[in-house]
């Protein structure tokens, strides 16, 4: 379902990967490992299409494709509710019912935003996956500040209804979340010449 | 698109300082310039039309900066970015949300403000009209121009020098329509152009602004 070739990407003009190739099959999961700096925001930016890819190319079906990072883009002066069912109006959805429990919001429906913990935030931000259904998911660290109940029930989610559905997921994150799903270091794609600038920079 | 609009009105009322700030700003400067100018009838009437124009303008100004900076920093840029609406239709409805919240209600204060300045009896319908017209456009550059600093710090007072030598020909169009109408004359022309200034922007710019924003976003 997404397939990846010979690919390249750049942060701040600097080449920081090349020659990338994978396959991810509908209904798995891959997840990207490697030391901070490496480029794993840069790569799934890329093929979220907010950078464009410089060399070699990413193929998903079209209009399937969704982006979530570090950021939550949880807006504090709404509240649970009408953040969600903003995302889904969106992207054209109704909110499923489901997706309340599903991220253990159930009792948090009508709390202002603003007035939730990190962790509740987060799987506020992890909720907006499960309305706008989309099948290639590209997660950037999405287990910060989550406990491991949480980790697990959105590790469960993962599984159980988005990969369950066909769905595939590319996930950067360092922590074990207890799916199967192969792991892909990379490392071995580091670009040659990065000689300038900190390791530091493709994260800031 | 709808979606977004409503949450950004609804975003607007509840933080506050969406309508509030700029109309307080407005009536301030305005209450201000006869304690400078004193308090001579003649004169008030005669530099009403450009204080009232001028006085918007800076009112509309204030607002600017959180047009992208709060999606910015929350990350919901990106999500809007990566999601089905176009970010052409993004810069549109941020700058429709953006008059809705300052523009109209700066339109519809601004002849009980010309009260206080003596604005010719005459002039009332052409304030509104010109106020009407005009501000439209300065919400779409300062649209563009929010998307130009939107991820700088401190991006505010760039912003403000970026966007004031590009309100210039709506202040001149704007203040004009006024003055011909406080001296009885026919002000067509200047509406005209103004309107003419307010489709371009409405036109252009959203172009201009989406560009602008994925290169902000890289």
């Amino acid at each position: 379902m997404l397939t990846v070739r010979d690919a390249a990407c750049a942060r701040g003009g600097v080449t920081v990967l090349e020659g990338l190739s994978f396959d991810v099959t509908a209904g798995q999961a891959l997840i990207l490992r490697g030391p901070n700096g490496i480029g794993k925001t840069t790569l799934l930016r890329s093929l979220a299409g907010l950078q464009p890819i410089t060399a070699g190319a990413a193929d998903f079906p079209e209009d399937e494709g969704a982006y979530a990072s570090h950021a939550d883009g949880v807006k504090t002066a709404l509240n649970v509710t009408e953040n969600l069912t903003f995302w889904a109006q969106v992207y054209g959805n109704a909110v499923p019912d489901t997706v309340f429990a599903q991220f253990d919001l159930d009792d948090l429906r009508d709390r202002m935003a603003g007035t939730l913990s990190a962790g509740q935030k987060r799987r506020l931000g992890l909720a907006r996956l499960g309305v706008i259904g989309r099948k290639v998911l590209f997660l950037d660290e999405p287990t910060v500040s989550l406990d491991r109940f949480s980790v697990k029930l959105f590790a469960d989610w993962l599984r159980d209804v988005h990969l369950a559905a066909g769905g595939v997921a590319v996930i950067a994150t360092h922590i074990d979340l207890g799916l199967d799903a192969p792991e892909m270091d990379l490392t071995p794609f580091r670009a040659a010449l990065d000689s300038g600038g900190s390791a530091d920079e493709a994260f800031l | 698109m709808i979606a977004l609009l409503k949450r950004d009105l609804r975003l607007a009322v509840r933080a506050g300082g969406g309508f509030g700030l700029g109309l307080a700003f407005f009536l301030i400067v305005v209450v201000l310039v006869p304690f400078g100018v004193g308090p001579e009838q003649s004169v008030l009437t005669r530099i009403a039309p450009g204080i009232l124009w001028v006085a918007a303008l800076l009112a509309a100004l204030l607002s600017l900066d959180r047009i992208f900076a709060l999606d910015f920093e929350d990350g919901s840029l990106s999500l809007l970015a990566t999601s089905p609406l176009p970010l052409e239709g993004v810069g549109l409805i941020k700058a429709l949300a953006h008059w809705i919240t300052t523009g109209l209600p700066l339109t519809l204060v601004a002849p009980l403000l010309g009260f206080l300045l003596h604005l010719a009896p005459s002039a009332y319908a052409y304030l509104l009209a010109s106020l009407f017209i005009g501000t439209p456009a300065l919400s779409m550059i300062g649209s563009f121009g929010a998307a130009l600093t939107v991820g700088l710090r401190r991006g505010g007072l760039l912003l403000s020098l970026l966007v004031l030598p590009l309100y210039v020909p709506t202040l001149i169009f704007g203040a004009e329509a006024v003055r011909r109408g406080s001296d009885g004359l026919d002000a067509t022309a200047p509406l005209m152009i103004l309107g003419g200034i307010t489709f371009g922007t409405l036109a252009l710019l959203p172009f201009a602004t989406a560009a602008v924003l994925r290169i902000n976003l890289r």
